[in-house]
């Protein structure tokens, strides 16, 4: 097996002049390649700031988080932002698609960014958006595509820069159960087809029984983790 | 390039702030330009007048006559100065002059005055002397006739008309004794009151023998193309014909003059300054409330792997464009309202109108058409523009990803 993601230790306190508040607490986390993983938990139990302590949008008080063998709590603000360009693909609840870009360019910014070449950029665009179903909606500004749409443009930007890790947050919240599997299954099928490793941060039961490994935070702790989809949540936590 | 396209996209995301932002540009670059223009016309007009009154715009003398004016302190007329001085190409005309003080005597009354001899010919170029004949002719352009023109006021206090005799009583060079009778062909009227009292013309050849002072002249006056570049011209002069004499331009002749020029000047840089001001904090408002706007979407593009320097780079380029959009507007649309003012300046009436024309100014307020007003207000839009463009940049440098990305 591949490790992509390897986390020990890791400890995030936010206010911790005033009001400390542990948000992540001593978290030990290690994910093979090509994982499909929810994490899961009640509001305010660490999954939005572990995922962007993986993610390198944020920096932990201790512990040590290894993405593809870089130690990622020693990069600087730059070479981070460079290393997020390069590993690891972004699925935001919100979508935030640019609006003044057509999808493709949306796509195309990701590219852009890295430098790749015309060509290559226009062939990525044309499978990213076959694997997607939106071949008739490249020069659509984001405006005139549905919630469902919108969120498909995300996934192909997020995985325009071929990352070792996507990592989506809540990325089911603003869709209808149509739209939302519809696009659990695309984000399924390009994890079987490009072994890409997914995690998830979610309320959604939707995301939960399609995930292979469900980890549950509470408290800024790995309440469990399990590899069976495992719906009963402890006492008073409920899924979305 | 795809930075500039970005740029230029996100300006559009906005219509209607955009437009907003840059009217107010344009109406900053129009209003500024369209007042200097105002402003440096109507000093161009002034000066031009001033110097057209008596001194011209240079004056060339033996070392030391500005401060002791006296007949002794001339020069012969025909060395190589005038040529070396007609050289430059900047000079459009020369003439000589002698200028001494005298008794002008008529019948049982005596005043003193001016006794100026002229080149009838150069003065017509350079002070338009034959356009304030107001009675009577000019002098011939070639006089030796014992003619004289008298100022309006001067032949008033004297009860003169044209074609009497005129005595006059001096001295002359080295202390000679100098006296003369001539005959009042015409009378000039002046703007300044002091000239219009104490002037009297002759033709150069006949005052210098008046004075006894057969080639001697005590001033050469010179009109060049631009009062812009006055004082290098006068410097370039002043080395060409070297130590010996003394190159004065009307600034200096005239201090009170150009004191209240430059502080004239002064008071429309305040208002110039307060216009800018005004658009600037304009501007910087639009930008406090874009950047507020795009918190969320910037944090968000800096999560997915974009630069800070990149954003920077968007973001200047978004903020220059929509200067340069409404500065380039800004200056093609002032081309036609300075143009108009050129061509149909503003012209005062009643009181006013009197009181100018009384001065021996033309009342009017003609734009100037010099190309650099426009391009220096544009560059001082610009410059703004760059200026207030550093408050997105900061913000960018200190914008925290997930801080902009929490709702």
């Amino acid at each position: 097996m591949d490790t992509i993601i390897d986390a020990h230790h890791v400890t995030k306190t936010y206010n911790p002049k005033t009001i400390p508040v542990v948000a992540v607490n001593s978290v030990h986390m290690h994910l093979e390649r090509g994982e499909f993983t929810a994490l899961v938990g009640p509001s305010g139990s660490g999954k939005t700031t572990l995922l962007n302590l993986i993610g390198g949008l944020d920096k932990p008080d201790t512990g040590s988080i290894m993405i593809h063998g870089t130690d990622i709590t020693r990069l600087s603000a730059n070479q981070l932002i460079d290393f997020r360009l390069r590993n690891i693909g972004f699925v935001f609840q919100a979508f935030n698609l640019i609006p003044v870009l057509s999808a493709r360019e949306n796509v195309e910014l990701i590219m852009q960014l890295q430098g790749l070449p015309k060509n290559e950029i226009n062939q990525r665009v044309e499978t990213l958006f076959h694997q997607i179903g939106l071949e008739d909606k490249l020069d659509t500004r984001p405006a005139q595509l549905s919630g469902g749409q919108q969120q498909r443009v995300a996934v192909a930007r997020a995985l325009a820069s071929r990352p070792q890790v996507v990592l989506a947050d809540e990325p089911t919240a603003n869709l209808d159960s149509k739209s939302a599997a519809n696009l659990l299954d695309i984000m399924a099928k390009l994890n079987q087809e490009e072994n890409m490793t997914f995690i998830f941060s979610t309320h959604d039961q939707r995301v939960i029984e399609r995930a292979r490994r469900v980890i549950t935070l509470v408290d800024g702790k790995i309440f469990s983790d399990t590899a069976v989809v495992d719906t009963s949540l402890p006492h008073g936590i409920s899924p979305a | 390039m795809w930075l500039l396209k970005l740029a230029w996209k996100n300006l559009w995301r906005n219509r209607s702030r955009t437009i907003v932002t840059q009217s107010a540009v344009f109406f900053a670059v129009l209003l500024s330009v369209t007042t200097n223009s105002l402003q440096d016309g109507v000093f161009d007009h002034f000066i031009r007048n001033m110097v057209s009154f008596y001194s011209g715009y240079i004056q060339v003398h033996k070392a030391g006559y500005w401060d002791q004016q006296i007949l002794d302190n001339g020069f012969e007329q025909n060395t190589g100065v005038e040529n070396t001085i007609t050289r430059h190409p900047e000079v459009v005309s020369v003439a000589s002059r002698i200028e001494s003080y005298a008794l002008a005597s008529v019948e049982e009354i005596t005043k003193g005055c001016m006794v100026v001899g002229v080149d009838p010919q150069g003065e017509k170029a350079i002070t338009q002397l034959h356009a304030k004949v107001i009675s009577g002719d000019y002098f011939e352009l070639d006089d030796h006739r014992p003619v004289a023109l008298l100022s309006e006021g001067l032949a008033k206090r004297l009860k003169l008309q044209v074609h009497d005799t005129i005595i006059l009583i001096s001295q002359g060079y080295h202390g000679a004794m100098a006296a003369g009778k001539y005959r009042v062909i015409g009378l000039v009227r002046f703007g300044s009151p002091e000239l219009n009292e104490q002037l009297l013309y002759l033709p150069l050849s006949v005052a210098q023998e008046f004075f006894s002072a057969e080639y001697l002249v005590t001033s050469k006056v010179l009109s060049i193309r631009s009062d812009k570049k006055l004082e290098r011209i006068a410097q370039e002069v002043q080395q060409a014909i070297g130590e010996g004499y003394e190159v004065m331009t009307w600034k200096e002749m005239m201090p009170e003059v150009d004191q209240h020029i430059k502080t004239d000047k002064g008071s429309m840089y305040i208002i110039s300054g307060i216009l800018y001001l005004l658009i600037g904090f304009g501007i910087f408002g639009t930008l406090l409330m874009l950047m507020a706007e795009r918190k969320y979407e910037l944090g968000m593009l800096i999560a997915i792997g974009m630069k800070k320097q990149k954003l920077v780079v968007v973001l200047l380029m978004e903020s220059v464009l929509n200067v340069v959009v409404g500065c380039l507007a800004g200056m093609l649309g002032s081309v036609p309202v300075v143009w108009y003012l050129y061509v149909h300046p503003i012209r005062f009436g009643g009181e006013l109108a009197d009181v100018y024309s009384r001065f021996g100014f033309e009342p009017v307020f003609p734009a100037s058409t010099d190309v650099w007003i426009f391009i220096t207000q544009g560059i001082i839009v610009l410059i703004m523009g760059f200026v207030l463009s550093l408050y997105p940049m900061i913000t960018i440098w200190r914008l925290d990803a997930v801080t902009a990305m929490k709702k």
